[in-house]
């Protein structure tokens, strides 16, 4: 189908500079809900917006309906720290991932809006000899599977990031696995052009709608019930993220997701000191500079379970202490905002893209605290999902019953806790 | 948070490592013929309720008590702490049918 919005270009931005900016229109439009859809997105955060995008451009479905219970962008999409990366070890990730990663780097041409993509590239600092063996063997793997990896040593890390504190007694820097593609896009700008892009070709982006209950009849999913009263689909596809097990338990299923809240936090605007993203796990901090210049980190999960967005002054503490290991001028910054979103922590700490046992019910979820960076590969994923009935080959181990079968996707190695992920 | 230890009285929670949901101590027979399947369940399927969660507090920097709170996961209150031995006896003694000690 054809874009039917405005063209954004530089010759528009001089037209309309010298018009007094009256021909700019609504970037989407506000559509009351019909009552029948080919296919119902559950939730307009980056992951939903993607799907409807891909789903109208990529496989030609635009009889589409996403629903979102606030405003789109409130959720998650609009509170993570925007890291971009695809530095992932294992093999039912990483190939999904470096996925997400081409799709990045085309995309503002793609769905022709500034989303800000920044390839500032991410560091994840070692302190140690295993930590060196160990980001070695994460970068062969990376690299086998098309990424991009460079190890530094101590003086390749120097010559980057000279403010780090090199002699920290504990953890004394070692060196860092680079990855030169990586680094941050604007994430609100993200919702806003998958919107804007799925909505010119045809989709209906409801805001202010919230799905209440399911409509299943005979082990088949109809369609839902919503604040809007019911809207019938062939498809629901749900991703609603940190309300996972809320919205499936609408379909009585119960999933391998607890909802945990993180944190995250932006200093007052600094002189640029920090050209990317770096990483220090082992202190639970990480850190970039926007362009406005604000530090942006964050750090662990709080750790239990929470529906709150907002989290608890102890893990306050223990991020900034990680801050102040890693580089103590930060110390003088002061901090400028600070807020939480919920998590939709999975078992293994890797997401799902999968059908339901129930006919016409999809679910995409359990993407812990890592799901910004899946966002295209997630949306085009999904999307293939729903228009072919089979999974994408790069997500063909998101699979719902995968611990059943003992296939889990465990980066970290951590089992089935999920505040350890 | 604030966690009224049964014993030790207000602790604060980062004196605490978190387990997850209290059914957890109900850990399923396995002798019974779907043991596999019911111990997927168990392990790795969770209700992940929004609103009151009976969940286990482990007591790692105090008296290394396992404790059952009561505590609502949109609001962070916590209206109700055990120690998780009394409850687990409880449950046990409801199950063989012997009742009040
Ligand atoms: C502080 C923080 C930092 C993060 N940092 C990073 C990072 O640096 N890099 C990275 O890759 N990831 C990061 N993440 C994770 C990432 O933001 C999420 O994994 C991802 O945004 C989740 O997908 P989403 O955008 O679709 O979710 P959301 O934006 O949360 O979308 C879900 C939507 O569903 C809606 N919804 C819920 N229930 C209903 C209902 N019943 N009916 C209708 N709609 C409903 C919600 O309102 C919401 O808008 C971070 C997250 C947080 C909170």
């Amino acid at each position: 189908m054809k874009h039917r919005g405005t063209k954004y270009s530089g010759f528009k931005v001089i037209k309309e500079a010298l018009t007094g900016h009256k021909g700019w229109k609504p970037v989407w439009r506000t559509p009351r809900p019909k009552s029948e859809y080919d296919v119902i997105i559950v939730g307009g955060g980056g992951h939903g917006l993607a799907t409807a995008y891909y789903l109208a451009k990529e496989f030609g479905i635009t009889n589409v309906a996403v629903l979102e219970k606030g405003w789109i962008g409130s959720g998650n999409v609009g509170r993570n720290t925007t890291i971009v990366r695809s530095n992932y070890l294992l093999p039912g990730n990483e190939p999904f991932y470096e996925f997400s990663m081409k799709l990045w780097e085309n995309l503002e041409q793609d769905f022709n809006y500034n989303a800000m993509v920044s390839q500032r590239g991410i560091l994840n600092l070692f302190h140690n000899d295993a930590g060196r063996d160990a980001y070695a063997r994460r970068g062969n793997a990376m690299i086998l599977a098309g990424a991009d990896a460079v190890l530094l040593d101590q003086d390749g890390v120097r010559e980057m990031y000279p403010c780090l504190d090199f002699e920290n007694a504990r953890f004394p820097i070692k060196g860092g696995l680079l990855q030169p593609r990586g680094g941050t896009v604007r994430h609100d700008a993200v919702a806003w052009g998958y919107a804007r892009g799925a909505d010119n070709r045809g989709v209906d982006i409801i805001q202010n709608c919230e799905v209440t209950g399911m409509v299943i009849e005979n082990g088949i999913c109809r369609g839902v019930e919503t604040s809007q009263g019911i809207i019938k689909a062939k498809k629901i596809a749900v991703c609603v993220a940190g309300s996972s097990s809320r919205v499936m338990s609408m379909a009585g299923m119960r999933l391998p997701i607890e909802s945990h809240v993180l944190q995250a936090f932006v200093s007052e605007g600094l002189k640029p000191i920090l050209p990317g993203v770096v990483t220090f796990g082992a202190g639970h901090f990480y850190v970039s500079q926007s362009d406005k210049g604000g530090l942006v980190f964050g750090g662990d999960i709080d750790g239990y379970n929470s529906y709150a967005q907002r989290g608890n002054l102890p893990v306050v503490e223990d991020v900034c202490e990680g801050g102040m290991a890693l580089m103590p001028m930060i110390g003088r910054a002061r901090l400028l905002r600070m807020w939480g979103g919920v998590m939709d922590m999975s078992m293994d700490g890797s997401p799902f893209i999968d059908k339901t046992h129930i006919d016409g019910l999809y679910f995409n979820g359990g993407w812990c605290y890592g799901g910004f960076k899946a966002t295209p590969a997630s949306g085009w994923c999904y999307a293939h999902l729903l228009a072919k009935d089979e999974p994408h080959p790069v997500a063909t181990e998101y699979r719902l019953d995968r611990f059943k079968r003992g296939a889990m996707i465990d980066e970290k190695g951590m089992g089935a806790q999920p505040n350890l992920h | 948070m604030i966690i009224h230890h049964p014993l030790l009285g207000p602790r604060d929670a980062s004196e605490f490592v978190y387990k997850g949901d209290a059914s957890l101590i109900d850990r399923p027979d396995w002798k019974a013929d779907n043991a596999a399947d019911l111990f997927h369940d168990y392990l790795y399927l969770r209700d992940n309720p929004a609103g009151e969660h009976c969940e286990l507090w482990y007591h790692e920097q105090g008296d290394r008590s396992w404790l059952v709170v009561t505590r609502n996961t949109l609001t962070h209150d916590i209206t109700n702490v055990e120690l998780a031995r009394d409850v687990a006896l409880a449950k046990q003694a409801k199950k063989s049918g012997r009742g009040e000690k």
